[in-house]
């Protein structure tokens, strides 16, 4: 940042165009954040900066009105559900892909991974299609299924990632030791791959909890999540409580991220 | 033969044994065999050593052993018992990996407690027989602390702890020595040789390194190529190597063709390159025709000296390279025609030799070994 006492005139003027810039698309990229966040605590019931007055009355809304309410806990639950189901199923598919005999791993890992690219409206769209000939639309279920479809891939890659620095040996270990199939895999192989089912677990979280396109094709209004529930409040009626919602969502967002990034300190100390 | 006394071939098949591999043979894609017909026994109480560079099937066997790899054909009896198919946990045998495998996540003391849990031994006992097993390879103070808090030589300790706490009759170690500084493995070779010896374990060694077998084994099975090239006491192994592999991995070998003339007193006559006349030991197993080589140490060859005692060979050659190692001097020579010859001769025995000049050497026809191919 500072330049030594020897810099020429045109070194320390790039050097302030260059701080500039950065510090620009810096802001450019936070700026959502510095409008909602006030917004939110806004008395106004419409849109305006500055903020006037300050008040809680839109988070008040949030968690009285049924409507908010329900919607934040339709997505808990799905989140919780999906990131139950994907840890598991990424964790085993990982565990099977990571044998040295496992066939076609390329192939396999690439058909794992692929919920990830396509497009999320195909996504939407194949799911609402496939699980309506099973009765799955407008249920619970079908959303969780629909979310785990797509949260799996990050916990196929967290887990994967942490199995290849994992010493097969201490499996081995454990079987010379006395210990059979399972118990080896509770105690020794589960606790060392821990890391990295936690960061797959925090991704098919947050995966879930934000996920608006696919909840919009999959749930009617009992089911409706938070994300989908901010979408038709902002077509309907401009309402601040989405500040509020957007709020909310955003500190959950961190506190993910800041788990995050201890958990992969730790790993790495 | 001494190496016939110790082998294990039909009939020679004592009833102590441990182990026995019948016939064993494994393959992974089924066409290369890693372990061709391997019969091995392994005594009560024998300190057993597979010896072989990598890929010679020494591994392999010792994972068949451990459970971690079928055979593909063929049977494997511990204890009197086929256990080809017993899965590794049912065979409470002790393992003692490469890299250790300790668990990072438990400390010390659970990684020793770890195997007693699975054999019903709880609380008080076990932590007794924990802190028996610590304070055998002396790490009582350590039992509070993770692996990775520990020296390599203390991680090596705590494996072996481990795989003795549970008092197994076999333990099996595959280069658990491979990780550590020179100086600490010698101090390892001893103390696992103690341990053995004092318990009175069976165990089975694998290790691609001579000095480490010739040091602890009782005997020692040469790998080569999926079989075993010789199977034998460290000294006989040593001093009457079978065949040109042994020779040429265990130590230190002069290998020079020859043919073979004739024999006179028990010793066989050889025609070297250049025609001169040599004699060998160990011409029982050489037979007239086929390839050979004799084979000598170099810390066999010595300066020619006035007077000759019989049954020594005497030749000469060009002095190509000389080094000085402190207490010998190595000297390259060519002799019989071009052939490389290395000799050892002792700092004491030695007077100045250069490069260019002929020297007149001699061996003694007992340190000869006659070897085909």
């Amino acid at each position: 940042m500072w330049l030594p006492s020897y810099a020429t005139p045109s070194e320390r003027l790039s050097r302030i165009l260059v701080v500039g810039f950065a510090v620009a698309v810096l802001l450019f990229l936070i700026a959502p954040l510095f409008i909602i966040v006030p917004l939110s605590f806004s008395k106004d019931p419409f849109f305006t900066l500055p903020v006037r007055e300050y008040s809680l009355r839109w988070y008040e809304d949030l968690f009285g009105n049924p409507r908010w309410f329900n919607a934040m806990v339709n997505s808990a639950v799905a989140a919780v559900l999906t990131t139950i189901l994907a840890t598991t199923l990424g964790t085993l598919a990982a565990l099977g892909i990571a044998r040295p005999d496992f066939p076609y791993r390329r192939a396999i890992m690439a058909l794992l991974i692929s919920p990830m690219i396509v497009p999320i409206v195909i996504v939407a769209v194949g799911s609402y299609l496939f699980f309506g000939q099973f009765g799955l639309t407008n249920t619970r279920a079908g959303l969780v299924f629909a979310h785990t479809a797509l949260a799996t891939p990050f916990v196929v890659i967290t887990v994967t990632a942490t199995l290849s620095t994992y010493d097969t040996n201490l499996t081995r270990a454990a079987h010379s030791l006395g210990a059979s199939g399972l118990s080896a895999f509770f105690r020794v192989t589960l606790p060392n791959i821990l890391p990295g089912m936690v960061s797959g677990a925090i991704f098919a979280f947050a995966t879930s909890f934000d996920e608006v396109v696919v909840a919009l094709f999959l749930t009617a209004a009992e089911q409706r999540t938070l994300p989908v529930q901010m979408f038709s409040g902002i077509r309907d009626q401009i309402n601040p409580t989405i500040m509020a919602a957007a709020t909310m969502l955003l500190t959950l967002s961190i506190l993910l991220f800041v788990a995050l990034a201890l958990l992969t300190r730790k790993k790495t100390r | 033969m001494a190496s016939m006394q110790t082998g294990t071939h039909a009939g020679g098949r004592s009833s102590d044994a441990l182990v026995r591999f019948t016939q064993v043979k494994k393959s992974y894609d089924g066409i290369h065999y890693v372990v061709k017909d391997l019969n091995l026994d392994v005594a009560k109480g024998e300190f057993l050593t597979m010896l072989g560079p990598s890929g010679s099937g020494k591994t392999t066997t010792l994972m068949m052993l451990g459970g971690f790899e079928r055979p593909t054909l063929g049977q494997i009896m511990l204890d009197g018992k086929p256990v080809e198919r017993l899965p590794p946990e049912k065979r409470n045998i002790g393992f003692v990996f490469q890299n250790y495998a300790l668990f990072p996540h438990m400390t010390v003391a659970e990684n020793v407690g770890f195997p007693l849990r699975y054999r019903g031994i709880k609380g008080e006992a076990a932590r007794e027989k924990v802190a028996r097993a610590l304070g055998r390879v002396s790490l009582e103070a350590m039992g509070d602390r993770r692996p990775a808090q520990l020296s390599g030589g203390q991680q090596q300790r705590v494996a072996l702890a481990r795989a003795l706490v549970f008092e197994p009759s076999l333990v099996l170690m595959d280069e658990p020595l491979g990780a550590l500084d020179k100086q600490l493995r010698e101090r390892m070779q001893i103390e696992i040789k103690h341990l053995q010896t004092s318990l009175g374990i069976t165990m089975v060694y694998v290790t691609h390194d001579q000095s480490e077998a010739l040091t602890m084994s009782d005997r020692i099975a040469v790998f080569h190529d999926g079989r075993i090239q010789q199977l034998a006491d460290p000294k006989t192994l040593y001093n009457a190597p079978e065949n040109r592999f042994v020779a040429g991995f265990i130590g230190e070998n002069n290998t020079m063709p020859c043919t073979l003339v004739g024999h006179e007193n028990g010793l066989a006559v050889v025609r070297m390159a250049d025609g001169s006349i040599l004699k060998s030991a160990g011409a029982a197993q050489a037979s007239a025709g086929g390839d050979l080589s004799l084979s000598v140490r170099p810390e066999n060859i010595a300066q020619a000296d006035g007077q000759p005692a019989p049954g020594t060979n005497l030749f000469s050659g060009t002095v190509t390279e000389v080094f000085f190692l402190g207490d010998h001097l190595r000297l390259s020579v060519t002799a019989f025609a071009g052939q490389a010859v290395t000799a050892r001769i002792p700092v004491s025995a030695a007077r100045g030799f250069k490069p260019g000049e002929t020297v007149h050497l001699s061996c003694n026809a007992a340190d000869c070994r006659l070897l085909e191919g």
